[in-house]
């Protein structure tokens, strides 16, 4: 069992149950925020009848190397009190440089709810807020980032568990909470801290800002332990045989039949969870896909920037994700319809690897390894005002990475561009000066963007032309009455 | 029981009004749907399950994740539709507010119908701003998004607070919480209507729009 901060009166199973829930919720957590971090738009279909493969009832697919890179950041353990998983999400680009822009942490305080349902409530709220997270992951702005990436640089994941470490984003980064789900263990919080000093280096500015050439950067975060947990790209591609082939999880293919009760809670034992392990059936071979680390590991392939939808060949698990789906389904192989949605049987099919037993074989040097160094209070995020998003005076505390981009695409911007750092020049555009005309492309280029309305168009010189065309009508037709004998001429040659 | 209500307002162009509208819409709706229930002998049900799928605007710098529905898409597209149509014929300067309806049926004894009460009701009030150039437009499009963004976050705030939800409903009751009418997913019953607003601030039009069969009659 694992040690909570409070004792409760948790039934066994529910605690076993609760349990579950958290890790999955955990693994689905991670999968949604990569996955959103992809580059590509996700899509997965709904399903009328339960799959029993499907955590939450939402149809989130697992890929296996993410699942895989969460476990071993888990190493057996959930999220409790000074003990939250992260997933850091970081920028780089071709030359290496890199920037982390966003933390997700799912976090465990120690306010409990004893009173809430495990196999409900906490059940149905976890959903819930999966479906937020699903929501705020698109809102941030390292998603506009990600569906950008490519040649230019690419969105890289890391997963730690331990204290959540925010240095990296940099000053005025700011916090949303995705929402909260109380339990009798304690309250899950789930929230992402973002940079948003990123807001002038949007993606245009990515895309027309020159390689950075001849600047020794030196901008990396600080960890203690670099080696132990590697960035990964959020997009890969198949068919690198470097030996990392990744076995199907089980119990990310854990068969999660879930039934609920509509009675009151004095019959609750109708309404557990029954878990089947999923007989594995293609098993790995079609899902191993092996994992590019960042450039600096791995100098033959500097440039993982291809999504899978772009490399021949490759499983086009995220761009289809219907068939993937199905895929899935196939793969579990879950003997499912009209077994398990009677009173459960906990102990006849309950998996193997529970949390409580992975724990005791994996304790030891994977979790040390990944305890940071950082004192930091859970909770008590660096919170600025907006106000400071500025880049701040003082060149120590800002990476040379932003500096030397702002000074690149200050060069090139226009005279509308007003923010502090940035030198004001005259918009020059190359080959622009030209003996002939007076002014440059720059100034033709400003005064026409806003031209005036025509005169024409304008009411009043519209109504008077009209009083004025109304008052000559007579004088011309009684001119064109006196020459009606020339028009008659004139008609008769057209014929 | 009170019903809760929250407000919000988005300032946009004519053609950004359907995506803004939809991405509102939808984001309260991927909260307030599940799977479609399945119940068993003893009480017990088990539940569907609900894709998603990534929604890119076209007229604004902005995407949102959506329920995989397409009946609720089209459900939703119609009635956006015709807000959209009605703010546009309205000749006045723009004004107008859609609502979404969360409600619970109390059925009644003849001769009354059933009783429609309402738990949860999301307003959007919208405002159509002309636009002179291609510039502002271009400003316009990013910073609607941006004021989107911080409307998702305003949702997702408010649907975390776990405050009141219908209980869940017995195999004969579940017509009177949930649309049971779509084939993939439930959501909780709903309806959607909208006003337009004159130039003096008085509701000119009012149109109720029922989505779903729901009212009997005697």
């Amino acid at each position: 069992m694992l040690p909570y901060a409070m004792d409760t009166d948790l039934s066994s199973q529910d605690r076993k149950d609760l349990d579950k829930f958290i890790k999955f919720f955990a693994l689905k957590t991670v999968q949604v925020i990569v996955q959103a971090r992809l580059g590509e738009k996700i899509c997965t279909r709904s399903s009328s009848s339960p799959t029993g493969s499907d955590w939450f009832n939402l149809a989130i697919k697992d890929i296996p190397e993410v699942t895989h890179e969460a476990k071993k950041a888990l190493a057996g353990q959930l999220p409790a009190v000074g003990r939250s998983m992260c997933v850091e999400i970081s920028l780089k680009t071709s030359e290496g440089d890199s920037m982390e822009l966003e933390i997700w942490c799912l976090e465990m305080n120690e306010k409990c709810d004893k009173e809430i349902k495990v196999s409900y409530t906490v059940y149905n709220r976890l959903s819930l807020l999966l479906k937020s997270l699903l929501a705020i992951t698109r809102v941030t702005p390292a998603y506009r980032l990600s569906r950008k990436q490519g040649h230019e640089y690419v969105i890289l994941y890391r997963i730690y568990f331990g204290e959540v470490q925010l240095s990296g984003l940099g000053e005025g980064f700011q916090t949303v909470r995705v929402g909260t789900v109380g339990t009798p263990v304690g309250t899950i919080t789930l929230s992402c801290a973002y940079r948003i000093n990123l807001a002038f280096m949007s993606t245009r500015q990515f895309e027309r800002t020159p390689p950075i050439m001849g600047i020794i950067i030196d901008h990396f975060v600080d960890r203690p332990y670099p080696s132990s947990s590697p960035m990964h790209p959020c997009n890969y591609r198949a068919g690198e045989d470097n030996g990392a082939v990744y076995p199907s999880v089980e119990d990310s293919q854990e068969v999660c039949t879930t039934s609920f009760s509509t009675s009151p809670p004095s019959q609750l034992s109708s309404s557990r969870l029954s878990y089947q392990p999923a007989a594995l059936g293609v098993g790995s071979a079609d899902m191993g896909y092996p994992v590019l680390f960042a450039g600096g590991l791995n100098a033959a392939h500097p440039h993982q920037l291809l999504g899978p939808g772009k490399e021949g060949g490759v499983p086009p698990v995220p761009s289809q994700p219907a068939h993937g789906t199905q895929a899935d389904q196939e793969r579990m192989c879950t003997p499912l319809d009209g077994v398990h949605y009677s009173a459960a049987t906990p102990s006849s099919s309950e998996d193997t690897e529970t949390v409580s037993n992975s724990s005791e074989g994996k304790s030891g040097s994977p979790h040390d390894l990944l305890e940071t160094i950082f004192i930091r209070k859970v909770g008590a995020f660096v919170n600025k005002p907006i106000n400071q998003v500025n880049p701040p005076d003082s060149p120590e505390t800002e990476s040379p990475l932003q500096g030397s981009l702002h000074s690149e695409g200050s060069s090139g911007s226009s005279t509308g561009n007003t923010h502090d750092d940035f030198v004001m020049i005259d918009f020059k555009p190359a080959f622009s000066k030209d003996d002939i005309l007076p002014m440059d492309l720059g100034t033709f280029y400003r005064e026409f963007q806003n031209p005036p309305q025509l005169s024409s168009l304008s009411i009043d010189i519209g109504a008077q032309s009209m009083a004025e065309d109304l008052d000559s009508l007579p004088e011309k037709l009684a001119v064109h009455e006196k020459n009606v004998k020339e028009f008659d001429a004139f008609v008769e040659t057209l014929q | 029981m009170n019903c809760r209500a929250e407000v919000l307002e988005v300032s946009v162009e004519g053609r950004q009004v359907e995506e803004a509208m939809l991405a509102v819409l939808h984001t309260v709706l991927l909260h307030r749907s599940t799977g479609k229930f399945h119940y068993k002998k003893e009480g017990t049900y088990s539940i569907g399950t609900v894709g998603t799928q990534d929604v890119d605007c076209d007229f604004i710098d902005f995407a949102y994740v959506r329920v995989s529905s397409e009946e609720l898409d089209r459900a939703l597209r119609k009635a956006v539709g015709e807000f959209k149509d009605a703010l546009r014929s309205s000749g006045s300067d723009g004004m107008g507010q859609i609502s979404l309806e969360f409600y619970q049926k109390k059925k009644s004894r003849w001769p009354f119908s059933d009783e429609c009460i309402p738990w949860e009701l999301w307003t959007i009030k919208v405002n159509v701003v002309n636009l002179a150039n291609e510039q502002e437009r271009q400003i316009c499009r990013e910073k609607v998004g941006e004021k989107l963004c911080e409307k998702i976050i305003n949702i997702v705030e408010v649907m975390n607070r776990h405050e009141y939800l219908p209980k869940m409903p017995t195999q004969s009751e579940v017509d009177n919480v949930f649309d049971t009418s779509l084939k993939d997913v439930q959501p909780y019953l709903y309806k959607i209507s909208y006003q337009i607003t004159d130039s003096l601030g008085t509701s000119v039009t009012t149109t109720m729009r029922r989505l779903i069969k729901d009212t009997l009659a005697l």
